[in-house]
């Protein structure tokens, strides 16, 4: 009898202990004593600080087993450079986002050990996402994001708002999900496989005969669907609602790690099945972020909620990392790295500013509840008006390298018009970030907010500022790592 | 290489100034405020002592960039922090080191809110500029650039008058949609001449089709910011509502980045497009001259009517650029200089009546002279200095734009000689209704002459008034050689493609 071959799991090993901890964690809550109020919060407590060491594990083993390019599993899970890069940034994500949360669940009594483990279970699928090496493997962990993504957005049950994003969420979620099965069933039945490096060569043989009409549409459903999950024009409506109806940590979490894994993977994507056909697919991924970048821009203009500005902020920095992107090259993959762990810091800096805006216990969203933050609060206005420059792009801050390493690509890859439109629509954007400085320094107080007293929302602003003021001195150890990064996801 | 890396200690010497205040000033409210006014008049007082070596180390025979430090920053696209100044940049950091503490001085008792944040940014801003006259590498140089918009932008919107949150966004969206064409030309400029140095890229000859369109990309920029007319009108705005500190900074050396950046960029990396569009230069200074001197005539509010004069003064300085003749580079660059002392001078002058009256409004004066005859005196030398008046710094500047001018055609110095009289012409009716006519109003029977901050405040400027307008080659001495070199550059880039200077007219 042949002996069943033991695979060789040791890359998917982050992963696997994510798995086998999270069932754990589950058990220890579920079997945790409930009698009060007072003993839930504690169980909260223990899980969370629990699944973030769980997390900062699974970040040194990612690093600790970080090498060259290893297929595993039948090919269905890789793991490169690329993935060690954005996976680092993924689980640095969810751990500042847990530490974030856990003064705002518990002060709005939603302070259940189920909120960090479904964190958990979106990392893991973020992680398998990153990781994915066929288009089977790839909706899972897609899937596996996405259920609890929903779940997390209407975390907060007494609230309509926050039970209406997360059925929002989940409907187009759903509706984008079958695109993108619909696309890969496309790519399937033109290409023969659903493995990344059988597609690729598919590509490369049947380019010889000229186009496949099938395999591009299949593309198109797949960027779609991919749209979706970036939130990028026109696959964008849901985000401001959810943004907007999601408890804010929650809102904190989806700006940063889900944004980052759905990016990865479209590089992915991009780059290795379907590298052979950028002159296809660049006119789609140009389209897109223009559509982004414009509509980021001026549908900021007029919001009001804090967190609704976000979301269409968000919407443009998408839009931003889609250029490097279209550049179609090694050096663009790398900007849009770059821009990645720049837009990661700016947002989780801006998110914690928005979590210590309270006024008696209530929790406020409206730009204006700011004015004469300069005043009261020296500290959080000078750290809120640090992101909100870098975010517009402004030298000497991190958010001028970002732009800089993603517009440098696209001009040699002759992408002027994007350029151009790329830098104008920075500038109307910028008109919505000076409007926040504009009504913490130049308006008179009218209401005072509270002083937060959160040691972890202090560290987090302190610690985000000083690497966005910082990075511009001295960028080296980001810039190669991302180049590296970037000239794995080339090699295969 | 020299041993002290000057130029990079005299960059970030404000700024650890503005740390210092930032971290250390503690305390109530007025030990605040008062440390941090020392603390910036010192630092920026140390950083001007600093900045003196480089006048007299600088050797005056050699066209190469002086003080030069070259470090690898972001080698991937081969950019690399490097500094150094030469000829032409050289007065600029002067200027600018001189007239930062002036500015402190001048807002010691002006500035009574958030005089810490004050104060940070003002140092933090001279940091900036310092670094934007010395910067030698195109993105470092766009990096300083822009990066001074942001202390701007604060210093107008904080403390600036009624309408300044309107002032302080023109001015930042104004000046940072120029900039941006400007970063997407300096990327494709990267991409053809495969280096961001711009020592190395003002040798580079670019392509003759690529030239036009990254000399309007830079024109778009540096247009806004000199300001030419017609996208001057963020400037009025400004000067209005900033506080006499910021329109001093704003006048003085702000506006010089915009000259600066023509004779650093579009003069020797795009001489085929410089000729080319020359005419448009010239149409557009000449329009700036003449026009802008008529709407000063009808101004009500001072500050409005100097911001209009320089203005004018600055039509002198693009016209005398793209003379591409000795004289007129020359006078740009002295006129720079001149008006950057002179109109720093003038705003000052507001703002010491102002600090006592609370008015802008030139109605609101009359008969100065009977209570402030100190001030008056002031005013007029800086008045006529403004106006050219030989003896001053103004003059030399015009005459040499004048002769420049003259050269390429005696009507381009005919219309620009008209600029001259119509600057005497609103100076001078400037000077009459606030200082002479019977004093009447009520509130100016007990205004106090100078005091002696005051006077420290005007006294180096008036000696570098006068030391320029009678003795200018101690100035000038410092430019020939650079001056030269860069007509060379610009002959000689065009030699390559087949034209001359002259065919070029």
């Amino acid at each position: 009898m042949p002996m069943a071959q033991i695979p060789n799991w040791i890359p998917a090993a982050p992963e696997l202990f994510i798995a086998v901890m999270i069932m754990a964690l589950l058990m220890f809550g579920v079997f945790q004593k409930q009698s009060s109020a007072a003993d839930g919060i504690n169980t909260s407590r223990v899980v969370s600080y629990m699944s973030v060491a769980v997390l900062a594990l699974a970040l040194l083993i990612t690093v600790a087993f970080a090498g060259d390019r290893v297929a595993v599993f039948n090919n269905l899970f890789v793991t490169d450079s690329f993935a060690v890069f954005t996976k680092v940034l993924v689980l640095f994500a969810s751990i500042v986002t847990i530490l974030m949360a856990q003064g705002y669940l518990e002060r709005h009594k939603m302070a259940r050990f189920e909120y960090p483990i479904l964190i958990l279970f979106a990392t893991l699928g973020m992680m398998m996402m990153i990781s994915a090496n066929n288009l089977m493997s790839l909706y899972l962990g897609l899937e596996l994001q996405s259920l609890s993504l929903y779940v997390i957005a209407s975390f907060q049950r007494d609230d309509s708002r926050s039970a209406e994003a997360g059925l929002k969420y989940f409907v187009l979620g759903a509706l984008a999900s079958g695109m993108l099965l619909y696309g890969s069933s496309l790519v399937y039945g033109f290409t023969g496989s659903t493995d990344f490096f059988q597609i690729a060569a598919a590509i490369e043989l049947s380019s010889e005969h000229g186009l496949n009409i099938g395999i591009i549409f299949g593309i198109v459903f797949i960027l779609a669907g991919l749209a979706f999950k970036i939130s990028a024009v026109p696959f964008h409506m849901w985000t401001p609602d959810v943004y907007e109806g999601s408890p804010t940590p929650v809102t904190a979490f989806f700006a940063v790690a889900p944004k980052i894994a759905a990016l990865a993977l479209f590089m992915r994507v991009m780059v290795g099945p379907f590298g052979g056909l950028v002159a296809e697919w660049q006119q789609i991924v140009i389209f897109i972020s223009i559509a982004s970048m414009l509509l980021g821009a001026f549908a900021a203009l007029n919001q009001t909620n804090i967190k609704r500005l976000m979301a269409y902020s968000s919407i443009g920095h998408v839009g931003y990392a889609l250029i490097g992107i279209a550049a179609g090259s090694e050096a663009g993959i790398q900007g849009v790295l770059i821009y990645l762990v720049i837009y990661l810091v700016m947002n989780l800096g801006t998110f914690a500013c928005i979590l210590s805006m309270r006024r008696g216990d209530q929790m406020v969203e409206g730009i204006h509840d700011l004015a004469g933050l300069g005043k009261s609060h020296k500290p959080l206005a000078l750290a809120l008006t640090i992101f909100m420059f870098s975010m517009a792009g402004i030298p000497p801050l991190a958010g001028f390298i970002g732009k800089l390493y993603i517009f440098m690509p696209a001009i040699d890859a002759g992408l002027y018009t994007l350029a151009v439109i790329g830098v104008l629509a920075s500038v109307v954007s910028a008109v919505y970030y000076l409007r926040i400085v504009k009504i913490m320094y130049f308006d008179d107080v009218t209401e005072t907010l509270d002083r937060t007293s959160e040691k972890t929302i202090g560290w987090v602003l302190a610690l985000s500022s000083i690497f966005i003021v910082a990075l511009t001195f001295y960028p080296a150890p980001v810039m190669t790592n991302a180049a590296k990064a970037a000239a794995s996801l080339f090699a295969g | 290489m020299n041993e002290i890396p000057l130029l990079s200690l005299l960059t970030f010497l404000p700024l650890i100034g503005a740390g210092m205040i930032l971290f250390l000033a503690r305390g109530s409210e007025a030990d605040i405020a008062r440390n941090s006014r020392w603390g910036a008049i010192w630092t920026s007082g140390i950083t001007f002592l600093v900045s003196i070596p480089l006048w007299f180390k600088f050797d005056q025979s050699s066209a190469k960039f002086q003080f030069v430090e070259k470090l690898e920053w972001m080698p991937q696209f081969g950019i690399s922090y490097h500094m150094g100044v030469d000829g032409i940049s050289l007065l600029f950091v002067m200027l600018t080191t001189l007239l930062t503490p002036i500015c402190i001085l001048a807002s010691w008792d002006s500035i009574k809110d958030r005089v810490k944040e004050f104060m940070i940014s003002f140092l933090i801003l001279e940091t900036f500029m310092i670094g934007m006259f010395c910067a030698l590498d195109l993105f470092v140089f766009y990096i300083f650039f822009e990066a001074v918009l942001i202390p701007m932008f604060i210093i107008i919107g904080v403390w600036g008058g009624p309408r300044r949150v309107y002032a302080a966004f023109k001015l930042f969206l104004y000046t940072l949609l120029g900039s941006v064409l400007m970063l997407v030309a300096m990327m494709a400029m990267y991409f053809d001449a495969g280096t961001t140095d711009m020592v190395q890229l003002m040798d580079h000859s670019f392509p003759v089709s690529m030239q036009p369109w990254l000399w309007l990309a830079f024109f778009a920029s540096f247009a806004v910011k000199v300001p030419m007319w017609p996208v001057h009108t963020w400037l009025p705005d400004a000067h209005v509502e900033a506080p006499t500190a910021g329109s001093v900074i704003l006048a003085g050396v702000l506006l010089k980045f915009g000259g600066y950046g023509f004779l650093r960029f579009s003069l020797p990396m795009f001489p085929d497009a410089t000729i080319q569009f020359a005419t448009l230069i010239f149409t557009l200074s000449i329009i700036a001259v003449i026009y802008t001197s008529l709407v000063a005539l009808a101004q009500t509010d001072m500050k409005k009517l100097i911001a209009y004069s320089s203005i004018a003064h600055m039509g002198f300085v693009t016209a005398g650029t793209f003379t591409l003749t000795t004289q007129g580079i020359e006078g740009a660059i002295y006129q720079m200089l001149s008006h950057g002392v002179v109109s720093a001078a003038l705003f000052l002058i507001v703002g010491v009546v102002y600090d006592r009256i609370h008015s802008r409004e030139i109605s609101d004066y009359g008969g100065l002279v009977y209570r402030m005859p100190a001030y008056s005196l002031v005013f007029m030398l800086f008045m006529l200095a403004s106006v050219g008046l030989p003896g001053t710094g103004g003059f030399v500047g015009e005459i040499l734009v004048l002769v420049g001018l003259f050269q390429v055609s005696p009507w381009l110095a005919a219309f620009a000689a008209t600029g001259v009289i119509l600057g005497a012409a609103y100076m001078l009716y400037l000077y009459r209704r606030i200082i002479f006519g019977q004093l009447t109003k009520e509130n100016l029977m007990k205004i106090k002459d100078l005091n002696a901050r005051e006077w420290s405040i005007f006294a180096p400027l008036i000696v570098l008034t006068l030391w320029m307008g009678i003795y200018p080659s101690s100035f000038l001495d410092f430019m020939h050689v650079s001056v030269d070199n860069l007509i060379n550059q610009v002959e000689t880039a065009l030699a390559a493609h087949g034209q001359s200077l002259l065919a070029g007219r």
